[in-house]
């Protein structure tokens, strides 16, 4: 039987990475390397004002004096950061404000991502900031929301034309001086999305930024930054993508999220960077700071990812639950394959009083990965009542890999109430025999029972990104059980 | 399969030796000398623990040690009869009692003391001298694969201690009882070294009591090796009731077996600042292992405990269970790692780490971690930082029972999930009463000792 | 000995209780029915002193005094004694500890001294007895792995144990089969004294059959909206609370 299985599961589909294409569009590229000098043409490139200059130069200045992180259960082989172009950008007229005026290539590349571009087409209800390597190409619906006072914008196009709301927020949450990777993006970030949710606005439609990396040897470094404002809501997603290559590329990220009194942000991420062929071979090095800002009473931030995707990935949405009675949710997937390696978490760090946080992560590990769920819950001096439940569990798939947890729980108040329960256990033999007797192949029967763990948290997904994510989880899966 | 190792940092501090005149403690026996040596090429490499070390994360043993103690590398104040200056108290609970003092074992005869069935005790140098072949077998085996500094610099350092052998099928009928005493009039540190080997179905228990006889700033660091053979069976109990102005460091290293089983109690009453590594390495199918930890602490003393279960091989077992209660502005910090090894199949480990804080000021920092690299396992761990319950508390209230004697009773309670597991009867009972009093705040240090500051 | 006067509570700012008048005799049973959510434990915690109830308005008299400035233990040592709904487990505190500690605490506040070791284990062999409660839940930590049945009818040793004048029987019936129901109401009966009283809180007229009220009252939107005597549960068996509410709002319009 069980032999069989092995069979079965070993000779099923590969594992295809059905977004590993590479499209032929033309681009504007800087050298590799990078130095102040590369720094002054990133912004020059994208006509930024003085201050941005300033801003960029002193985290340049900040990384160089970094060391990259040795904590994390990872092993990361030397990054040669002159051997990276730091800024490629699809060759552009005059700002691509018309679709008319977008490379049909791009048009395409993002139609078999399954992200039209043009606006009937889309899902209703979903406005997108499609972002290719360093550069958006289109925002839709940008008049609908503008009717509401709602900016979406790339985050070019935010520095040019809302500078004082950016400069005001941007850093304000991950400062260039957070991490090593945090000092590298705001050197030479390139794009990114920037939403405004003004006061006492329910945003009607699920915001988006679609990331793509396209050229060979690029790094990818976007900033996203979203204002909840007092009693706003909104509802954001991101997805990603990236070409096969036999070489790793890195991507390193900030989000920042400030949420005001009485708001509330969702933001969910459907991580699915190419992770590299079956043997370890390339893939994305995932590195990414996201962090919000429960800044009012009353607030909320719910994280939710489904992480499937890079080769490595260093991640953990974190929230400050400063406001009295901010509420903030962390409900992760995080599955490893191959010889994929994860080390993803998050930190509720409790200031308020009355602050409540709650995490769910789930991790499969499959193949010859390595699978680490890392939080930090801290509840400061003066958090009265503060309340933390942590839930994280994991579930190993063969006998090659590796399933860790390491939370850390940092009291300082007595009137705190912080519970952490882990599980790790192996997929259940009897559940797919159960399944198999049924008439349900074994891939089908695994395929289910993954996504049946994972339940909890895909529960949390908007509707369109569940179904996606649980197809890619099942894809994600294909191959690796033994 | 990748294992990811622990990432050291890159240039280690190792200017302390020169206060330990290079760890020079004179040439005692080739065996010794040889790990010391060996030992001291470690230490370099690896140096005092960086506040960035992940396992002292919340004890910075950097800033320890930049106090102005005075190494004591040679055994000094042996012009006293250790029954004079101290004198445990547990009237029901008969032990075969030893003594180190200041670092160094307390001879009361020239050698090992031999006992029914050809268990052999005494001091590390009697062993080195009587049975050096034993010795060498196991000295070091055990520590040196870990990469603590801390724990080098003591090996490096350290040239007495206990010895104990038990040989096979050997069931000891009294518990073994040492006593760490510390006295001087300057602010020493001491370092000791002890060794225990359990043969093959052997039997032993062993209760390690840690006191501190006079007020200076003391730190003390005792390493300890135990070897539990084939089916052997241990307990070991340690028992910390010292003075606030105390360091008390501790590692304790157990390898076991197939099928042995041993259990440890880790019960912390008062201390200044008390570190306690505990290394076990399940290393034969079917071995079991407890792993059991109390600690009572307030003013501003702080406790740390670091625990790390190594399942090396298929079939073992492995249970953690520490609790602790914090007052005043004291902190405490547990660190417990559970590592499954590949193919260590059919593991079951079990971790849990409970504590209360009591007041604002008090403070809890709690890592409960899983390593897991092998499919076929069942392993869970949780960790709470809370209050009393309050829907407990109330019943009790509820049924006539005065609020301060209702916290007393759910603290007791709550306490006395470690406690139970202590299985010497007379010992369970005392350190029940022990903890009764440190609960309601009646226990001083030392209450169990007879001590003379006088000397 | 109990007297309840336009008593008015709330939890979390909700107003809960709004005017409750009751008045409760040594050797009466009052039974205290109506529907979900309606304060009848409320009721009950707001007599034994949760502090999560916030008495905004009235007064509880017991024996003439006010019973609000009183801990939840000087309650209980003057005689209250309230059987849970769901009696909440306590690790590591054995039984026997438990109720010596609550027993002694009695005796202490009576003016005797604590109870001999030999003389309490009697004292509970004849409880259990009494109740007919199983030995071996005893030697266990206090209601720890109790199934419903077991936690109920320790309750009623309790009771049996301290004696109390004045008992409240908070839904004691929920979660109880047929047999153990008897056992619980016997056991009830039995303690039944002419200088004590009861306040049985139901939701159904089942534990009625058992253990006999002298009163009825129903408990509606925080407030007694009809009393009566025992057949009064036997109405609101065979037709429910609908009618009643029907009523108690017609009358309120009616008012208006």
């Amino acid at each position: 039987m069980e032999k069989d299985q092995d069979k079965i599961l070993k000779n099923v589909t590969e594992n295809e990475y059905k977004y590993g294409f590479v499209s032929d569009i033309e681009m504007d590229s800087l050298p590799k390397g990078l130095n102040e000098e590369v720094i002054r043409q990133i912004w020059k490139l994208k006509q930024e004002p003085e201050w941005m200059l300033d801003f960029r130069l002193k985290a340049y200045r900040q990384w160089q004096k970094m060391e990259m992180p040795q904590w994390p259960h990872l092993q990361i082989p030397e990054i040669d950061y002159q051997d990276i172009i730091y800024y490629a950008a699809p060759k552009k007229k005059e700002g691509p404000a018309s679709l008319d005026e977008v490379d049909p290539e791009l048009i395409d590349t993002f139609n078999k991502l399954g992200i039209p571009l043009e606006e009937q087409e889309r899902l209703a209800g979903v406005a997108v900031d499609a972002v290719i390597d360093s550069q958006s190409v289109k925002t839709t619906f940008q008049e609908t929301l503008a009717e509401l006072g709602i900016i979406f914008c790339s985050m070019s196009d935010a520095i040019r034309d809302y500078p004082d709301l950016v400069k005001k927020y941007l850093g304000s949450v991950v400062p260039y001086s957070d991490n090593y990777f945090a000092a590298l993006n705001s050197a030479v970030f390139g794009d990114g999305s920037f939403a405004y949710i003004p006061k006492g606005v329910r945003c009607p439609m699920e915001l988006s930024t679609y990331f793509r990396i396209n050229l060979a040897d690029t790094g990818q470094f976007e900033r996203t930054l979203i204002v909840a404002e007092e009693d706003s809501y909104v509802s954001y997603l991101e997805g990603c993508t990236a070409p096969m290559r036999d070489e790793n590329q890195l991507h390193a990220a900030i989000v920042e999220i400030i949420v005001m009194d009485d708001a509330e942000v969702k933001y969910s991420t459907v991580q699915n960077w190419y992770p590299g062929n079956k043997e370890g071979k390339g893939g994305i090095y995932n590195f990414v700071t996201k962090r919000g800002i429960c800044k009012g009473n009353n607030s909320k931030l719910s994280w939710t990812q489904v992480e499937t995707g890079s080769a490595i990935t260093w991640k953990y949405p974190s929230t400050i639950l400063k406001g009295d009675n901010a509420i903030a949710e962390f409900y992760s997937v995080a599955l490893t394959n191959n010889y994929q390696q994860a080390d993803t978490g998050t930190k509720m760090i409790h200031i308020g009083k009355n602050t409540r946080s709650t995490i769910v992560s789930k991790g499969i590990s499959a193949g010859n990965s390595n699978n680490s769920y890392r939080g930090l819950v801290k509840v400061m001096k003066k958090a009265e009542n503060a309340r933390n439940y942590s839930q994280c569990d994991s579930l190993l798939i063969g006998d090659q890999c590796g399933a860790h947890t390491f939370p850390y729980l940092e009291v300082d108040n007595k009137s705190a109430v912080v519970e952490h329960e882990a599980t790790t256990s192996k997929i259940g033999e009897d559940q797919i025999f159960y399944c198999n007797q049924r008439g349900i192949s074994t891939e089908d029967a695994i395929g289910m029972i993954v996504n049946g763990y994972a339940r909890e948290v895909l529960n949390q997904l908007p509707m369109e990104f569940a179904v996606e994510a649980q197809k890619l989880l099942q894809i994600s899966l294909e191959g690796s059980v033994g | 399969m990748i294992v990811v190792e622990e990432k050291l940092p890159k240039h280690p501090d190792t200017r302390i030796l020169e206060r330990f005149d290079n760890a020079a403690g004179g040439k005692i026996h080739p065996v010794l000398d040889r790990v010391r040596a060996a030992a001291l090429e470690d230490f370099k490499r690896v140096g005092i623990p960086a506040k960035k070390n992940e396992r002292y994360r919340y004890t910075d043993v950097g800033k320890l040690l930049d106090r102005p103690f005075v190494p004591l590398l040679q055994p000094h104040h042996r012009n006293f009869n250790v029954e004079e200056i101290f004198r445990c108290d547990i009237p029901t609970l008969d032990t075969l009692a030893f003594t180190v003092l200041n670092g160094f074992f307390f001879e009361e005869q020239e050698n090992l003391v031999e006992l029914p069935g050809g268990v052999l005790a005494g001091g590390l140098r009697q062993a080195l001298k009587q049975v050096p072949q034993l010795v060498e077998a196991y000295l070091d085996n055990l520590i040196s694969t870990v990469n603590d500094g801390l724990e080098a610099l003591t090996r490096a350092v350290a040239t007495d201690g206990f010895f104990m052998y038990v040989p096979d099928g050997v069931v000891m009928d009294k518990p073994v009882q040492l006593v760490n005493l510390v006295k001087d009039d300057k602010d020493i540190m001491v370092q000791h070294r002890s060794l225990v080997i359990l043969g093959k179905n052997a039997q032993a228990a062993l209760l390690i009591c840690d006191h501190a006889l006079s007020e200076q700033k003391f730190i003390s660091h005792g390493l300890t090796e135990v070897f539990t053979g084939e089916n052997s069976a241990m307990e070991i109990t340690k028992l910390q009731n010292e003075h606030n102005s105390m360091t008390d460091l501790s590692s304790l290293f157990i390898r076991q077996e197939r099928n042995s089983r041993v259990r440890t109690n880790t019960i912390s009453l008062h201390g200044g600042l008390i570190r306690n590594n505990l290394h076990v390495s399940l290393q034969g199918e079917g071995a079991e292992n407890h792993a059991y930890g109390l600690f009572l602490m307030d003013r501003q003393q702080h406790v740390d405990n670091s625990v790390f279960i190594d399942h090396a091989a298929p079939h073992c077992f492995s249970n953690q269970l520490y609790k602790g209660v914090l007052d005043d502005e004291a902190t405490g910090a547990f660190d417990g790692k559970i590592l499954v090894r590949p193919h260590a199949q059919k593991t079951e480990a079990f971790q849990v780490n409970k504590n209360i804080l009591l007041t604002d000021q008090a403070k809890m920092n709690t890592k409960p971690q899983l390593e897991i690299y092998a499919d076929d396992v069942k392993c869970t761990h949780g960790a709470t930082v809370g209050q009393l319950d309050e829907e407990a508390l109330f019943y009790l209230r509820s049924r006539g029972i005065h609020e301060y004697e209702a916290r007393m009773l759910l603290m007791y309670a709550f306490a006395h999930e470690v406690i139970r597991e202590i299985k010497i009867d007379p010992l369970q009972d005392r350190i029940h009463e022990l903890v009764d009093k440190r609960l309601r705040g009646e226990l001083p240090r030392c209450h169990t000792c007879l001590v003379d500051y006088n000397k | 000995m109990l007297t309840i006067k336009d008593l008015h509570a709330e939890i979390d700012g909700k107003d809960i209780l709004k005017g409750i008048n009751l008045e409760v005799h040594p050797g009466e049973v009052h039974a205290i029915m109506g529907p979900n959510g309606s304060g009848k434990s409320t009721l009950a915690s707001a007599i034994v002193g949760r502090d999560y109830v916030a008495i905004t308005q009235g007064q509880i008299l017991y024996f003439r005094e006010d019973l609000t400035a009183l801990s939840p233990e000087e309650r209980a040592l003057k005689g209250i004694f309230l059987s849970f709904q769901y009696p909440v487990e306590i690790p590591g505190v054995s039984m026997v500890n438990f109720l010596r500690a609550a027993v002694n605490e009695q005796r202490k506040y009576k003016g005797e001294g604590p109870m001999s070791p030999s003389d309490f284990l009697k004292l509970m062999r004849e409880k259990k007895k009494l109740v007919g409660i199983d030995s071996a839940l005893t030697n266990r930590s206090v209601n720890e792995g109790f199934s419903g049945g077991e936690k109920k009818k320790n309750e009623i040793f309790q009771m049996a144990m301290l004696e109390p004048k004045l008992a409240i029987l908070d839904e004691t019936d929920s979660g109880l089969d047929i047999d153990a129901l008897r056992t619980v109401a016997n056991g009830v009966n039995a303690l039944k004294k002419p200088d004590n009283a009861t306040i049985v809180i139901t939701h159904y007229q089942r534990l009625l059959n058992y253990i006999v009220p002298d009163y009825v009252h129903v408990l509606y939107k925080g407030k007694i909206i009809k009393s009566g005597g025992k057949e009064l549960a036997y109405d609101l068996e065979e037709k429910g609370y609908d009618w009643l509410k029907e009523e108690y709002e017609n009358s309120l319009n009616g008012s208006l």
